[in-house]
């Protein structure tokens, strides 16, 4: 290298120009597929509560959310629906991170190990073209062996029966625990009773095989016992009296029944 | 310089006889946490293989500019700017792939084959040649996580771009799948057996004993 290269004042104006080179690429592509991205992930959430809405037409899905699907959202210490909050733009997950919004969970409540608990939870109700209740869809999470899971559970409208579950984002290990993705065993679920007879969370994942005709039990993933924890810690979370206990027992008591 | 053999040999020898994994063992990080399956695998190569032509390309162009004292920051800039670019353009049109790939695409930072290349050549080569190398190093990190792709994605989980090819037993079928295939360990096997195979074949690529 020519010395002409090595003036302060040549390598500051060189890392400049590099520097306003570079940022004007990237800001210009991360504004300008911005709209796309947002697209996509509304879409990809989409499609997870359909996979589990159940229905059977041949809407698309823009128009089963406008016509059969209500967001809804929960304040999760009462168990009661709020309407003064727009539920089509809340973001469950950025208000866990506000501490206006959110609870700090202690340590004994703190079960599915996920910190904070926002305080309003969507909650997503399907109906058939005639308006009659069909599903009730909850988001649930919790901490996985590597991962934050997220899922989708569609219970009956009694509050209790378990109609499907789908895990749309988490990074377990493929093969092992990530097959909480895969659709065999997701249909053990179905069926299956989120609460025993006293209304206390039932839901239990066994090592091995679930013994047959049981109504709360689901086999654990073979090779991804800390998965399988996981999986349980998040359903005795957000059945309990921080999750949607009380949302659930208002529901169980007939509370969506008007309508 | 730029003549059209020349450009040939820079394009096609890192595929296997100067293979940025197997000769130069480079990148080996990423080879291990993508390849579980081949379609992460491909996407993968691909972005690579555009980061590293592209940075190579526009070092090349700024050579002659580029203060040496500053000269591994000025690269950096400009990877990491191009890396971000993918990472744009992957979560706008490929969503689901990007999910997958996750933090890996930001890695690509830190990928020692694309430092690697805009230090050692692209900083003295016309930018024509450059690029061709860029692409080449590409090339040679895809042929290796193709490989490792395909064989872990096969034994591991039955299939091959998702789609079965041997029916697993989970599924009713009857191949019991090798769940160490599926762990980020089971790449360096392969490549090690990989590069065991080009060693036997070209021995000049074997290290003299020290």
């Amino acid at each position: 290298m020519s010395n002409k290269h090595e003036t302060f004042a040549r390598t500051i104006w060189v890392v400049l120009a590099v520097c306003l080179a570079c940022s004007i690429i990237v800001a210009g592509s991360a504004v300008g597929l911005r709209s796309t991205q947002l697209a996509n992930k509304e879409k990809d959430k989409q499609s997870n509560i359909l996979a589990v809405a159940g229905l059977n037409t041949d809407k698309t899905s823009a128009e089963i959310f406008d016509s059969n699907i209500q967001t809804k959202l929960v304040d999760l210490d009462s168990g009661d629906f709020v309407e003064n909050v727009d539920s089509k733009n809340y973001d469950q997950r950025k208000a866990a991170k506000d501490p206006a919004r959110s609870i700090k969970l202690s340590e004994q409540q703190n079960v599915a190990k996920i910190g904070r608990r926002a305080n309003l939870a969507t909650v997503y109700l399907v109906s058939d073209d005639t308006g009659k209740l069909q599903r009730i869809i909850l988001p649930v999470h919790g901490a996985g062996l590597w991962s934050t899971m997220y899922a989708f559970v569609a219970i009956k409208p009694d509050g209790n029966t378990v109609e499907a579950i789908t895990y749309y984002d988490q990074g377990e290990t493929p093969g092992l625990g990530g097959e909480v993705e895969n659709p065999r065993w997701r249909s053990l679920w179905e069926g299956k009773e989120l609460f025993d007879e006293q209304g206390a969370p039932a839901i239990k994942i066994v090592k091995g095989q679930a013994s047959a005709g049981s109504t709360h039990e689901i086999d654990g993933l073979s090779g991804a016992t800390l998965t399988s924890n996981g999986v349980q810690n998040t359903f005795t979370f957000w059945l309990g009296s921080e999750g949607f206990g009380p949302f659930l027992s208002k529901v169980q008591e007939g509370a969506l029944n008007n309508g | 310089m730029a003549k059209s053999s020349e450009l040939k040999a820079v394009l096609t020898s890192p595929i296997v006889n100067n293979n940025p994994i197997a000769l130069q063992v480079l990148g080996v990080c990423s080879a291990l946490a993508v390849t579980s399956t081949l379609e992460t695998a491909v996407v993968m190569t691909l972005a690579v293989l555009f980061v590293t032509a592209f940075s190579n390309l526009f070092i090349s162009m700024i050579r002659h500019h580029i203060p040496n004292s500053v000269r591994i920051i000025v690269q950096m800039t400009i990877i990491a700017s191009l890396v971000i670019v993918v990472d744009q353009v992957l979560r706008a049109y490929a969503f689901s792939l990007s999910k997958q790939l996750s933090v890996y695409i930001g890695l690509i930072i830190t990928n020692c084959i694309v430092m690697g290349r805009a230090e050692a050549f692209a900083m003295k080569n016309k930018p024509l040649a450059s690029f061709m190398d860029g692409v080449g190093n590409g090339l040679g990190y895809g042929f290796v996580l193709v490989i490792v792709g395909a064989f872990r994605e096969l034994f591991g989980a039955g299939a091959l771009f998702g789609i079965e090819i041997l029916p697993l037993t989970s599924n009713g079928g009857w191949y019991q799948s090798n769940g160490l295939l599926l762990l980020p360990p089971s790449a360096f096997f392969i490549i090690g057996g990989l590069i065991w195979i080009i060693r036997t074949l070209k021995p000049e690529q074997v290290e003299p004993k020290e």
